[in-house]
Order: C-alpha cells, then structure tokens, then sequence
C-alpha cells in the first residue's frame, strides 16, 4: 500500500495567476481521497496539473514514484491516470458510442473495450439507449455520465473526478457516489473533487480542505466531517 | 435500414461516390439552367445568332472544364479546411505546398525524360510516381512547417501565426526560386511532352449535335480525386486516426485526456492536408504544363475560397465549394463575352465567379454545409 500519487509543494501558474501555491499531498493505493474547496480554491487546477494538462512551475508531481511533472497528458493516461475534467468535456459531434471508444482509446483489444463499455452500460442504462446520439445533444445529467463512463472505459489505476455529482438529480447522485465505491472495492484509487462535501466525505477515507491555492486543513474523513471549520464552510452546519 | 448504412462497403464506398456524383452533377445542372434560362430570357435582344444554340452548343464542353479544375480546387480546399477544422488557423502557406507538389512531380518526369524513361515506361506508371513523389514531399513539407513555423506559436494570439503562414508563403516560394535556379538555372519549369495524355476520348451522345470531348488528362484528374477524396473520406470516418482526428478537433484538453497525442494528430493532419495538395499540385501541373514557383498564388486562393464557400471545416463542403467555384470560373470564362456581345471577355472570369461567390456568404455567412471537420462527413 504505497503512495501511488504525490505532490511536493507545487505551484502551478496561469500566466501571470498564481493558482497553486505550494501544494502537497498523496494518494495511497486502494485510498478514496478527497478534495473540497470553495470555489477558485484550485481544486481543478490540482487535478490538471497532475494529469499534464498544465504543468507545475515548481515542485514534483510522482505517480507510483515516477516523476511525472513534465510528462504530457497523453502519456500520464496512458500510465494510468484517468481524468474526468469539470464541464464534461464531451465531444459533442461525436455519438455516445465513439465518445465510449475514445475513452479507451489506448486500449487495442477490441474483446476488452467491449467489455468495459458493458460495465459502463450496466451502471447508466440511459447511455445505451442513446447509443447512436451525438454527445452534444445529451442532457446534462445524461453528459455527466457519458463523462464518467468514457472515464471508466481507461480502467485507470487512479480515476480523478471532478466534481461528478454536478447538474445531476439525487438519485443519479447516489448512483454515482454508489459507483464510486464500488469501483473502489474493486481495486480503483479514487481522488475526488466535490462540492458537496458532506458525500464525499462520506465516502472517502481522507479528504484535503484547498483555500486560494493553500492546502489548510487534511484529516480522515470521518475527523473532517466533524471539523468546526469544515462544518461551518463546506457543510452549512452553523 | 440501419445495418444497411453500417455496411462499410455502402459507408465508405458507395456514400462517398454517390455524395461526389450529387454534388457535381447538381452543380453542373443547376448552372446549366440558369444560364440557358438566361440566353432565353435575352434571345430577343441579340441578333445576328441564336443565343440559345450558341449557349448549348458548348454546353457540355464548357460543364467538363468547369468540374476537372472544380475537382482540383477541392483537393487543394480539403487541405485547407482540415487544419482549419482541427487548429481554427488558416494555413496560407497550403498554396506553396500545392506549388511545391507540382513542380517536384514536374522535376521527376523532366528527370525520366532526361534518361529515357519517359518514352518507355507506361505513361501511367510514371503519372502514378511523380502524384506519389508529390504527395510524399508536400505531406513531409507540410508537417516540417508546422512544426517550425506555427506550433511554437501555438498559444499565442490568433494574428501571430497567420503572420507567420503568410511569410511562410514567401520563404517557400523564394526557397524554390532559388534552389531551381541554382540546380536547372531557371526557375520555370516545363512538363515534358509524352503518352496520349492530350488527346481526347470522344462519346456521341444521341440528342446532342456535338459529341462530347473528355481529355484523357481531365478523366484522369477527375480519376484520381475521386479516389482520394473516397480514401480521405475512409481515413477520417473509419479509422481511429480519423476519429482521433475529429475529437482533437472537437476539444482539445479533452482528447489529450483520452490518451491522444495531440501534437501527433495535428502532424497527421498538416500530412494529409499537405498529401492532397501535393497530389493537385501534380494533377494541375498536367493541365497547366509550365509551372512557376508563383504557381500556387491563385489555385491556393480559389481553394481557400473554395472552403469558405463550401463552410471552412467542413470537408464534405470543401468538395463542394471545389466543384461550384469551378464551373463558376468555366461558365463565367465561356459565357461571359457571349452575353455581352463580346464587351467583356473571359479575363473578366473572376469577376464574376467571385461577385455570385460574395452574394451567397451574405446570404449564408457560415458558408453553404458550415459546420466543422469534427463532424462526420
Ligand atoms: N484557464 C484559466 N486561466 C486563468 N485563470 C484560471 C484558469 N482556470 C482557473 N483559473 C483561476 O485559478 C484559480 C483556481 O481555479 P480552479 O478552477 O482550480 O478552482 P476550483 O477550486 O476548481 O473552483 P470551482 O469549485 O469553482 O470549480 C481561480 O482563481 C481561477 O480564476
Ligand atoms: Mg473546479
């Protein structure tokens, strides 16, 4: 059970906007972990710049003790991160089926990515119907899952979620922090973005509170919940 | 229904034919009409001839030009439209890669004739080879100049690396000046004269006073376009390339997040963009026979008219911008001195072809099928 993510004091940047200011943190093997923040706390930054989109100025990202803070996107996937962006990130002209298969685009064997798209399929019987329409036209909540489901089609070793329960109906929510979990027992790594806190933590084992690019605040989940700070802020319990 | 249109041999081959055979004979007919409603409309005003019978006695003729060079332009459009589709940039440096397709074909029969080849070798063979050669140093030359002259430039404003395209444009047609110049001592280069290519297959077709003519050098260039238009229609709809392709062009950060080498995918496009231009290069060189390093300037324009005609991104619309901008040229270039008693002559082709050009981008701004090369043609 070793660190399979860590961040030494990274500072990420854009442009001239410090939006990391020395941010470290890791991921166990097997962990749900979670990071809550209000909004423009960088919690989606954190995630970029672990997955390559931009790259931390200063500081380490390691991935399984790689060092993977220059490494490009493309090839942070391909060695088992997986990254589900906030806004969905759905190709809209292309149809729930080929926005499936570029989620496995680094698969070749055509048996597993079968497969998997039958996990997927099973967990939003809603994607299936709609196999043939292009990802644009979805619904919001139907866009969340063909987000997560083309996450799910990379069998990442860590699956990072930004913020997955957003625009989706309760019930969805709880399908989806049910699937969470479950892909965890099933031996996924889980870093997870939410806004609402009081799911993700209870799920997670450990969660980091971010405030303007500082991380303030990192306990178990279950001591977070019950945090005074973490209550009033990110609970709404007075 | 839908297991027929998933048939791949219906999706790849006979869509594609059938969406080419549509759009240049729809093109070539509505035209037609028009113009011959016209010489009806002012038959009463001209004596001297039959307007109407003049008008359609080179009719067919004057239908065929107009589609061989319309096929040209479309190839050249694609290569605009592709990058287009995937960076939102204009390459205008496509126009010297569609110069340097040509004369390197030119160079390769020039250097067969040289050694004999030329009259001994199947004259397809060597068309074959020099439209490969082409293909091969324009794709290469394409990739080579986006990797120097725009990926640097990559997040910078919009305005820099269209700057940089343009004096790209320059910098090649300099470069080829000067190296012909200093290799063959001057910088025009000529297609030497072999195979049957000039001559004519000609079909009479019963109804129609005069048989129709097709060069065999148009039919091959028709040919030849099809099949690559047929094969770029194959590439980005049915393969993982060209699904990559479409989602780099849909979303960028996401498709990278898919495990798409981005910079990859760009490479691949300015390759095939490039290829395609190449391979007209080559193809206009057969028409045009003396070639220049200048040569690129007007096809490239017409091309990238072509593409905003047909909806810049669109590949189906670059095909169809190609074939409509064409006959407009060929129409305009026949017709243009017989409606007008001779007061304006084909050199006011352009004119014209490109006054009804602006009048359809006011009508349809986002030009005729504008959408983007993400999506499926
Ligand atoms: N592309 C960008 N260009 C410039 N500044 C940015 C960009 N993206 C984010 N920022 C800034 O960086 C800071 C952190 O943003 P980030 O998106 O990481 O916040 P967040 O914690 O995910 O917020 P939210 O909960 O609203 O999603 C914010 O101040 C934001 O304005
Ligand atoms: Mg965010």
């Amino acid at each position: 059970m070793g660190k399979l993510l860590e961040l030494t004091n990274v500072h990420s940047y854009y442009g001239h906007i410090h939006a990391l200011k020395g941010i470290s943190l890791y991921v166990e093997e097997g962990e749900i972990v979670t990071l809550i923040g209000s909004n423009g706390a960088g919690k989606s930054t954190t995630l970029r710049t672990i997955s390559g989109i931009i790259h931390a100025r200063e500081g380490k990202v390691q991935l399984g003790g790689k060092d993977i803070t220059h490494t490009e996107p493309h090839l942070v996937v391909g060695q088992g991160v997986g990254h589900v962006p906030e806004g969905r990130g759905i190709f809209p002209k292309l149809t729930v089926q080929e926005n499936l298969d570029m989620g496995a685009f680094t698969v070749n064997d055509q048996k597993i990515i079968d497969d998997r798209a039958e996990l997927v399929f099973e967990l939003f019987p809603r994607l299936k119907e709609r196999i043939t329409q292009f990802g644009g036209t979805l619904s919001g909540g139907e866009q969340q899952m063909l987000a997560i489901g083309r996450g799910l089609m990379q069998n990442p070793r860590i699956l990072m979620l930004d913020e997955p329960s957003m625009g989706l109906a309760p019930v969805l929510v709880d399908v989806i922090f049910d699937t969470i979990k479950k892909l965890n027992e099933q031996g996924t790594t889980i870093l997870l973005v939410e806004q609402n806190a009081l799911m993700a933590l209870s799920i997670a084992h450990r969660g980091y509170v971010l405030q303007t690019g500082s991380i303030v605040l990192t306990d178990d989940a279950a001591k977070l919940k019950k945090n005074e700070m973490v209550q009033k802020t990110y609970l709404g319990i007075d | 229904m839908k297991q027929f249109t998933s048939n791949p041999f219906y999706k790849f081959i006979l869509f594609p034919i059938g969406q080419i055979l549509v759009f240049a004979l729809g093109a070539s007919l509505v035209l037609s009409l028009f113009t011959v409603l016209l010489a009806y409309i002012f038959r009463a005003g001209i004596t001297g001839f039959d307007l109407v019978e003049r008008v359609l006695l080179i009719l067919p003729q004057v239908v065929i030009n107009g589609l061989t060079i319309g096929f040209v332009y479309s190839t050249i459009a694609l290569g605009y439209t592709m990058v287009y589709g995937v960076l939102e940039f204009i390459n205008f440096s496509h126009s010297e890669i569609f110069m340097v397709g040509g004369i390197v074909g030119v160079e390769l029969m020039a250097y067969f004739d040289h050694t004999g080849a030329l009259q001994t070798m199947n004259q397809y063979v060597i068309i074959a080879l020099a439209i490969l050669l082409g293909m091969v140093i324009s794709g290469s030359l394409a990739v080579t100049v986006e990797r120097v002259a725009y990926r640097p430039l990559r997040g910078a404003p919009r305005l820099v690396p269209l700057i940089s395209a343009i004096g790209m444009s320059f910098f090649l047609q300099d470069a080829v000046r000067l190296i012909l110049s200093l290799t063959t001592g001057e910088f025009n280069v000529i297609l030497p004269n072999f195979g049957t290519f000039d001559e004519f297959l000609v079909v009479a077709v019963p109804g129609i006073a005069t048989p129709l003519r097709f060069q065999i050098k148009s039919i091959l260039l028709v040919g030849v376009t099809v099949l690559m238009l047929v094969g770029l229609n194959y590439l980005v709809n049915g393969t993982k390339i060209g699904k990559a392709i479409r989602a780099v062009a849909q979303d960028r950060p996401s498709a990278s997040l898919m495990g798409i080498n981005v910079n990859m995918i760009i490479s691949i496009t300015f390759l095939i963009g490039g290829a395609l231009g190449g391979a007209a290069g080559v193809l206009f060189a057969l028409k045009a026979t003396k070639l220049d390093p200048f040569v690129g300037f007007f096809p490239g324009l017409k091309a990238f008219t072509a593409a905003v005609l047909g909806g810049i991104g669109n590949l189906t619309g670059a095909l169809l911008g190609g074939l409509i901008l064409g006959l407009l040229e060929s129409f305009s270039a026949s017709y243009l001195s017989t409606f007008t008693n001779g007061a304006f002559g084909a050199e006011y082709k352009d004119i014209l072809a490109f006054a009804i050009l602006i009048l359809v981008l006011i009508l349809r701004p986002s030009g005729l099928l504008g959408q983007t090369v993400g999506q499926k043609a």
